[in-house]
């Protein structure tokens, strides 16, 4: 399998980890390290910033791993901004999941407010990761604003429901020169493989392993899922006939034969 | 700069590829929504003849998915055949003993009067030989400002320019830039090209680049089928296609086969001869390949191809095209840079497409558009 590159860093794992909603930080660990994830990213929000023996913190960090702190919580670019800033000084990274979600329901990301914090952040040195609309438009500004990846949603967040945003990730996949990275509405393996087979990058998982009720099997799962998408992708797959009625008798190409 | 991305694909490796592609491969690219240029690559190779019914379908259908029945009517305005270039197989060869013409701003104006009488087009094409001192970018804004007086589309097919100068031409009323790499094949190309500005491989590679960071809103590319391998040349202009949409989203593209038909006065015959079912072939492949692409077919191809392929992937065609500068009303009948082969009026033409259940659109842009970019 090829490795994923992102912001000059290489990856062997193409699956990343969110880190909310397990039922205790050790089966968090346990699952984290079952999944071989190298990039895992937990909301600044949760963590007591000033606290380096922060019981979420120590059970993520690892050197393998590339802690992604994200802005969920921020409702606006100017938090965004201001909790980026104080991330980077808590975490001691420039990596960052941006997260801008005014909706308190269902977490959906303002595009608005998304591609102005991106702006700024990039500027501001920020490897800025971006959760967003599966808004193919969307995307390429936020390409050519510096983000690092795009990750646009398959379904609303936590809804376990897969890529209902299939034909736009599709174009999106089709069009970006970042990588492509599958956030939110994962519920399944078969979800994050087909979204793999499709051509994304990668795949970003928390609830369906948190609340599986094995979440260290299913970590594994997601895992095994992963990679084997990637694998039919690079291995060249095909996909199903679609309604072709072409008849043996060239009725179309006939005048090429006169 | 696409001249990098060149750099790391192999001519006779693409080549290679190309021929090896088996049923096999071109089964599994008939089977997807979305191909690539692997799967390109198996649809215009040699194993995909026994499907050109099937490919005829697909393209069929992914055109009037985002075509509808349209078909876009344009027309050329050679503005002058004066060139510095030594292009082999070119009519206007810097050392072709022909006579040299450069349109005035007035010849221009009464050759536009006369394509009105021809049919109510919208869409023109002003083409010029390589002679930057005489026909050079304060000549063609002129030009430009002149037409758009009489045109909503204003496209130029000329020497590559810099990007900024593209950025001042757009000023003028520039729509679209259309140029043809020839042949990508880099070691071969100063064969064809040997002397002049067009030696310069790079130059003309990276001129899509110049346009796309210009803003330039519509790119034509074309390779010249009779030089090389047509299979590895259109591959490879598959794989600019692709960068270019990538990096250049907000801009259209189209594209152009041309067959290399003989110059006047010219000696050069094609290395290359692609058949009629060659040509349907690409067609259909592009098409698949890209849902999205314009394809144009020029009236160097015959009326019976074009009609037939006006139902079957073809979205462009030019209509009445005169190769010659100022051969609407200045001077008819001379100096052309090559033959037409559908010599049809334009009015012959639009009623055609109609009888074929074609929709032929003179106008799809209206220049109270371009407002902002001036």
């Amino acid at each position: 399998m090829d490795k994923l590159i992102i912001a000059g860093k290489e990856f062997n794992s193409r699956l990343f980890l969110g880190t909310g909603k397990f039922p205790s930080s050790e089966l968090m660990q346990k699952s984290i390290i079952a999944s071989e994830t190298e990039m895992v990213t937990l909301a600044m929000k949760r963590v007591e910033l000033n606290d380096k023996e922060d019981d979420l913190l120590i059970h993520i960090q690892s050197p393998s791993i590339q802690l992604l702190p994200n802005t969920s919580g921020v409702r606006t670019a100017e938090e965004a901004i201001f909790a980026a800033q104080m991330s980077r000084e808590a975490f001691g990274t420039n990596w960052l999941k941006l997260e801008i979600h005014p909706d308190p329901k269902y977490l959906l990301p303002d595009s608005i407010e998304t591609l102005k914090a991106t702006e700024q952040l990039v500027k501001m040195g920020f490897v800025v990761l971006p959760y967003c609309q599966a808004d193919p438009t969307l995307c390429k500004h936020l390409e050519e604003a510096g983000a690092a990846t795009v990750m646009p949603l398959g379904a609303p967040i936590g809804t376990n429901k897969g890529l209902r945003t299939k034909d736009f990730l599709q174009i999106i996949i089709e069009q970006s020169n970042v990588p492509v990275v599958v956030d939110a509405g994962i519920g399944a393996p078969s979800h994050a493989a087909e979204a793999m087979e499709m051509g994304a990058d990668a795949c970003l998982v928390n609830t369906a392993i948190a609340v599986a009720a094995n979440p260290i099997e299913m970590a594994i799962a997601f895992k095994e899922a992963v990679i084997s998408g990637r694998r039919a992708f690079e291995a060249g797959l095909g996909s199903v006939m679609h309604n072709m009625q072409a008849s043996a008798s060239s009725p179309l190409t006939a005048f090429l034969n006169d | 700069m696409f001249s990098d991305e060149l750099n790391k694909i192999s001519w006779d490796e693409v080549s290679k590829e190309i021929y090896a592609k088996t049923d096999a491969d071109v089964r599994r690219a008939l089977q997807k929504e979305y191909c690539d240029v692997n799967d390109f690559m198996a649809l215009i190779s040699p194993a995909a003849e026994p499907y050109l019914e099937q490919m005829a379908f697909l393209s069929r259908h992914y055109t009037e998915e985002r075509f509808g029945k349209t078909i876009s009517l344009f027309i050329p305005l050679y503005l002058t055949n004066s060139c510095v270039n030594s292009c082999l197989y070119c009519g206007f060869h810097v050392t072709n003993p022909m006579p040299r013409t450069i349109l005035t701003i007035e010849q221009i104006e009464d050759e536009f009067k006369a394509i009105k009488e021809l049919g109510p087009f919208e869409n023109i094409l002003l083409v010029t030989g390589e002679n930057p001192v005489k026909a050079g970018v304060p000549y063609l804004a002129k030009a430009l400002d002149l037409a758009k007086r009489y045109f909503d589309n204003l496209k130029i097919e000329v020497m590559p320019l810099k990007s900024e100068e593209y950025a001042e031409l757009i000023k003028h009323g520039l729509n679209g830039v259309i140029c043809f790499q020839e042949t990508y094949n880099r070691s071969r190309y100063n064969i064809y090209h040997p002397r002049g500005m067009k030696a310069d491989f790079e130059w003309r590679l990276n001129g899509f680049d110049r346009m796309g960071q210009a803003g330039v809103h519509s790119i034509g590319m074309g390779v010249l089928i009779g030089l090389e391998d047509w299979r590895t040349d259109v591959t490879m202009m598959a794989y600019h296609l692709r960068y270019l949409q990538r990096k250049y989203w907000r801009t259209r593209y189209s594209v152009n086969f041309p067959r290399m038909r003989p110059a006047e006065n010219g000696g050069f015959q094609p290395n290359v001869v692609m058949s009629d079912k060659e040509l349907a072939q690409l067609t259909f492949a592009m098409r698949i390949f890209d849902h999205d692409v314009d394809i144009s077919f020029s009236t160097r191809e015959t009326p019976y191809i074009r009609d037939n392929m006006a139902t079957l992937g073809v979205t462009t065609m030019s209509a009445e095209s005169k190769t010659e500068p100022g051969g609407y009303y200045t001077y008819p009948e001379v100096l052309k840079q090559f033959d037409v082969d559908d010599a049809r009026t334009a009015k012959e033409i639009f009623q055609r497409l109609k009888e074929l259940g074609r929709e032929p659109v003179w106008k799809d842009w209206d220049s109270s558009f371009d407002i902002l970019t001036k």
